[in-house]
């Protein structure tokens, strides 16, 4: 690789929306270091869905390739029907966690189900940020937001494990804590076929942490990494011993067809039906 | 499927008519969920596409459905999805992203008895006003209203003609009956059919949202790097939230672009404009009985005149206006409650009595004796 790696050789000249600390500009950095060190010195094979929520910013129209910035959890439908279309593309879905496990969870699983030949990025804020702060499907219980001021009474969602579930062929979750190891994750996902799925944890010290009794979003992170536990470790705790511990590692890794595979193998299979 | 011993004449069902219309038209891809009476336009095109090289999906949710219509779209694909009243209302979001993002789709709603689940196998015409003003904000819609099999046919093409050539969603506002009936069609020969593809950009082109009224239509991976979004955005797609003038252009571009071409895009069959006393305005299966009633009132003496509506948005103003010239009264028969009887209000109610006939409940047709009753009332008043 002769150039060296720089952001702005994948990014268009418009200004970042992120707040200060935001952890979605690591996510954002990791991708696209991903991305160069696989070799990519553009963005031209790829193309990027996202959906409503501040991370659907990551890549529109903020990375220079084409991107779908679509309703508010619709990113994974859309991305099924470019994909399907033009099966040459690599599809990638940026989305938050209200984005891709609130309002858009349906979509996700049937996803996951297909083996769409996609990877999902999720952001996990454990909040609605850019709306200002109400409780998510993935805020931890008791959780003090906007609209839980007593804290939060429900239970949070794991959505790796929903992944795994519903037969994804990767599934991962790291912290921005971890930038390396999501890197590289990234990485790995990024070489495989079918429904592929990574949860960053990362802090929104503004509509979060804030709230949550963090300084900074520099706080929060050393939270993440205080707390994070890899996955073969967490296997021989008990529930009790990993309550606020966070999940960390390679979850799912196998192999199974893919829906474009099987949609095109199909295809030619009627086609030659109708002719004989 | 049934073949008629005539050359290119078939015995096909409404909803077949619109599949087979839609392969002709170039669909390549097609989204749906199950719902009735518009299931048989997804049974038929999964079996129909797949031998063409086309791609049809059965996705989780109507939701689903349209989102995947609107990204096979930006793929390049021609795409169409097909549902009901509940089902399209579930679609209205996404309806209004494809005209907002200029994705020209196919969106056919046969509609059946609402509200809600209502009779659900029953015919009614209650989504003409949902066809018009389903999604939020300041838009022009274009539905078109078939009477018959051979119209599901071929104003299923005008439907794809329309998207490309206007790059915006456009409805094929169908009913049960139209589409469950059988009769004979004739498919006119294949030279004979117009076929409008979208607008592609030269290489170095880079104003996908604006600078002409239609602006090219790239679509991803062909290196345009094109940045789409549901946001307010400037002419080249880079959203701009808190300029007004950027809103307003584009806005107002939107709109004018179907509102210039009204004229071009409304089209109605009309009889007898000029010298009747009594006039008629319908659509969709209420319209088939319009024919039996103006030949009866004829006989005794009524001259009636109609104008029937084969695109219901743009409403096809002119004919209305000519009608409301010569006929003293207008009825407009639909199975509804007074959805189209404003409009014509609106359009011929300074220079005619606009006179409602209207039939909801258990998929009851309005008969042609029922318009003959409000023919001869109407003349007698």
């Amino acid at each position: 690789m002769s150039e060296a790696f720089s952001m702005r050789n994948y990014l268009r000249d418009v200004p970042l929306p992120f707040c200060g600390g935001c952890g979605a500009v690591t996510v954002m950095g990791e991708f696209l270091r991903a991305v160069y060190e696989l070799g990519y010195a553009n963005l031209k094979k790829f193309v990027f869905c996202s959906g409503i929520g501040c991370s659907a910013w990551i890549p529109s129209p903020h990375f220079m390739s084409d991107s779908v910035h679509t309703l508010h959890g619709r990113s994974i439908p859309v991305a099924t029907g470019i994909k399907l279309f033009k099966p040459e593309v690599n599809i990638v879905v940026f989305g938050g966690d209200g984005d891709i496990v609130g309002i858009g969870l349906g979509h996700f699983i049937h996803a996951a189900r297909r083996n769409f030949d996609v990877l999902v990025v999720m952001v996990n804020n454990m909040i609605y940020g850019m709306t200002g702060g109400q409780v998510a499907p993935t805020s931890p219980f008791k959780s003090k937001t906007t609209t839980t001021p007593y804290g939060s009474f429900e239970q949070p969602l794991d959505a790796v494990k929903l992944a795994s579930a519903a037969n994804a062929v990767y599934s991962a979750r790291w912290t921005t804590a971890q930038p390396n190891d999501l890197k590289e994750s990234i990485k790995k996902a990024l070489n495989m076929k079918g429904f592929r799925f990574i949860e960053v944890i990362s802090q929104c010290p503004t509509a979060f942490g804030r709230r949550a009794g963090f300084k900074d979003g520099a706080e929060m992170l050393r939270w993440f990494k205080a707390n994070s536990i890899l996955f073969q470790e967490a296997e021989k705790l008990t529930e009790n011993e990993l309550t606020g511990k966070i999940v960390i590692g390679e979850f799912q890794q196998k192999q199974r067809p893919t829906l474009v595979e099987n949609v095109y193998r199909l295809i030619a299979e009627a086609k030659e039906q109708v002719e004989n | 499927m049934p073949k008629t011993s005539h050359t290119n004449t078939y015995f096909w069902s409404g909803n077949e008519a619109c599949a087979e219309a839609a392969i002709t038209a170039g669909c390549k891809f097609f989204a749906g969920y199950p719902i009735t009476p518009a299931s048989e336009i997804a049974e038929h095109l999964s079996k129909r596409l797949p031998p063409v090289g086309g791609i049809s999906i059965q996705m989780e949710d109507e939701l689903a459905s349209i989102s995947a219509v609107v990204g096979a779209s930006w793929a390049g694909a021609k795409a169409m999805t097909a549902t009901s009243g509940p089902g399209f209302s579930l679609m209205q979001e996404t309806i209004g992203y494809a005209f907002f993002t200029e994705t020209p789709c196919v969106i056919v709603d046969v509609q059946r008895l609402g509200p809600s689940t209502g009779q659900a196998t029953k015919c009614g015409q209650g989504d003409v006003m949902q066809a018009r003003w389903g999604t939020h904000g300041d838009y022009q819609a274009i539905a078109l209203s078939p009477n018959s099999v051979q119209e599901m046919h071929d104003l299923t093409i005008k439907a794809f003609n329309l998207a490309e050539k206007y790059r915006t969603p456009v409805i094929l506002l169908a009913d049960e009956t139209i589409a469950h009936m059988r009769e004979p069609i004739t498919l006119p020969v294949p030279e004979s059919i117009k076929i409008v593809n979208r607008r592609k950009p030269e290489p170095n082109e880079k104003a996908f949202f604006g600078l002409e009224e239609v602006p090219p239509m790239p679509a991803v991976a062909e290196g345009f790097n094109v940045a789409v979004t549901g946001s307010t955005h400037n002419e080249y797609g880079i959203r701009f939230t808190a300029d007004p003038e950027v809103h307003r252009k584009l806005v107002e571009r939107l709109n004018n672009k179907i509102l210039n071409h009204a004229g071009e895009i409304a089209e109605a069959e009309t009889s007898s404009l000029d010298n009747c006393t009594i006039g008629i305005v319908s659509f969709g299966c209420t319209s088939r009985a319009i024919s039996e009633a103006v030949e009866i009132a004829d006989t005794i003496g009524i001259r009636v005149g109609y104008v029937r509506l084969k695109t219901i948005w743009p409403f096809p103003e002119k004919p209305v206006k000519r009608l409301a010239k010569t006929a003293k009264k207008i009825i407009v028969p639909e199975m509804n409650l007074k959805q189209l009887f404003y409009e014509v209000e609106r359009i011929a109610g300074c220079e005619a009595e606009i006179i409602p006939l209207n039939k909801i409940g258990g998929g009851e047709l309005i008969t042609p004796e029922e318009i003959l009753a409000k023919i001869e009332e109407a003349e007698k008043q």
